[in-house]
């Protein structure tokens, strides 16, 4: 399904990697991983398409993205480090107007059931900037899961997360996974998820 | 559609939680235009003479105010990479945040026109050419102003880039927006100074958000 071939990533002067080959098919998952500064976040930037690469190419079920691209970004999802979230706004507001700006309106007994499941329940009212580091990224494992997104990219999706919302998020990539879906994480931790492909940079 | 408005409603949600923002500009425009008679003395042919100028002067400066963070505050959070990566067209969700910022600091300029105009011995039939200019030439500064803040998106110092690319460009919205008040108290009618309004903003509302949305997929590289 995501596929890159040949890809070569240069920033300013230095050439973080050359050559780089890759596949994710449905069901499976890839580990990115690397030093601080190895290029992980630009790989992964260059699979959402928010880069060019300067060689290779990333394809989508056998087609370069550019050519297909709003056919392909309706089927992944792609988390920075960045929230994501407007931080005056509530989480429920906020999850509700990504949906919708993406097109795809979403009900409020939805966005609520999963904001609950995330274990934002009594704070889907709260502005995001009273919530803490933690609760800000269990508002991003709402988003994971409500959005229908075949092909899931997260940058640090574990970083500030707490054990308990570690445990729910690799539930979260498991039960994407066993229904056909595919991630791309970069991590510096060992995975709590089985399986998986590893891409060293 | 649906996501236009999505964006529209979510910029002017930000916006009632955040007030100051949106009031800043516009007590800027009040407080501008309300300077100049009271520096100059209450001569009233002369205010009327430099009525259209001052208040237009102050139009596009506080529009300048604002326009830094149209998309500033969307880059900083991340939500912009969303949306240009979201399956709604990113031309799209563009146009919502330039409709929101001019809602926010275009159209209560037009609305506290009037009362401005007031204070320069402006006749009613002045005003109104006078607000009617306004309606149209301020959507073509927040549609212009666009361009520049995708532009000087992420660069530091943005803000006086900003204005030395933005300003000469509103140069055109400032003469005929001035001339049109000006050529209805000559008597001469305002009609052509205004058409010429509206075919600038014709001309912008096609090519401004396709040439900003070019300028953010840069930035965001």
């Amino acid at each position: 399904m995501l596929s890159a071939h040949g890809l070569s990533c240069v920033r300013g002067e230095r050439r973080l990697f050359a050559q780089l080959d890759l596949a994710v098919d449905a069901g499976q998952w890839l580990h990115v991983r690397g030093e601080n500064g190895a290029g992980k976040t630009s790989l992964l930037r260059l699979l959402a398409g928010l880069a060019q690469a300067v060689e290779g190419e990333v394809r989508w079920c056998g087609r370069p993205i550019q050519s297909a691209e709003s056919e392909y970004r309706r089927h992944f999802l792609f988390f920075g480090h960045q929230g994501a979230v407007k931080e005056d706004l509530s989480a429920l507001e906020n999850l509700r107007f990504a949906a919708a700006m993406d097109g795809a309106a979403l009900p409020e007994t939805q966005a609520l059931a999963a904001l609950y499941r995330v274990g934002l329940r009594g704070r889907e009212d709260l502005p995001i900037r009273v919530l803490s580091a933690g609760q800000k990224r269990r508002v991003m494992l709402a988003r994971l899961a409500t959005r229908k997104a075949r092909l899931w990219i997260l940058d640090e999706p574990f970083t500030a997360l707490d054990t308990k919302a570690v445990d729910l998020l690799a539930t979260l990539i498991t039960e994407h996974l066993a229904g056909g879906g595919m991630a791309v994480l970069t991590s510096h931790q060992t995975m709590p998820i089985a399986g998986g492909l590893v891409v060293q940079l | 559609m649906s996501a236009i408005l999505a964006v529209l409603q979510r910029d002017l949600m930000v916006v009632v939680r955040r007030k100051s923002e949106a009031l800043t500009a516009l007590f800027f425009f009040v407080i501008v235009s309300s300077l100049f008679p009271l520096g100059i003395g209450p001569e009233p042919g002369l205010l009327r003479k430099i009525a259209p100028g001052v208040l237009w002067v102050g139009a596009l400066l506080a529009t300048m105010l604002a326009l830094q963070r149209m998309f500033a505050a969307d880059h900083a959070d991340g939500t912009l990479e969303q949306m240009a990566i979201s399956p709604s067209p990113l031309v799209g969700l563009v146009i919502g945040k330039i409709a929101a910022h001019w809602l926010v600091s275009g159209l209560p300029l037009v609305l506290m026109a009037p009362v401005l105009g007031l204070q320069f011995d402006l006749d009613a039939g002045a005003l109104g050419v006078l607000m009617l200019a306004l309606l149209l030439g301020t959507p073509v500064l927040s549609l212009v102003g666009a361009i520049g803040a995708a532009l000087t998106l992420g660069v530091r110092g943005g803000g006086v880039l900003l204005s030395l690319l933005v300003l000469p460009l509103f140069v055109p919205v400032l003469i005929f927006g001035a001339g049109a008040v000006e050529s209805h108290i000559a008597g001469l009618g305002a009609g052509g100074h205004l058409s010429l309004l509206a075919a600038l903003l014709a001309l912008s509302v096609f090519f401004a958000p396709w040439a900003a949305t070019a300028a953010l997929r840069i930035a965001l590289e």
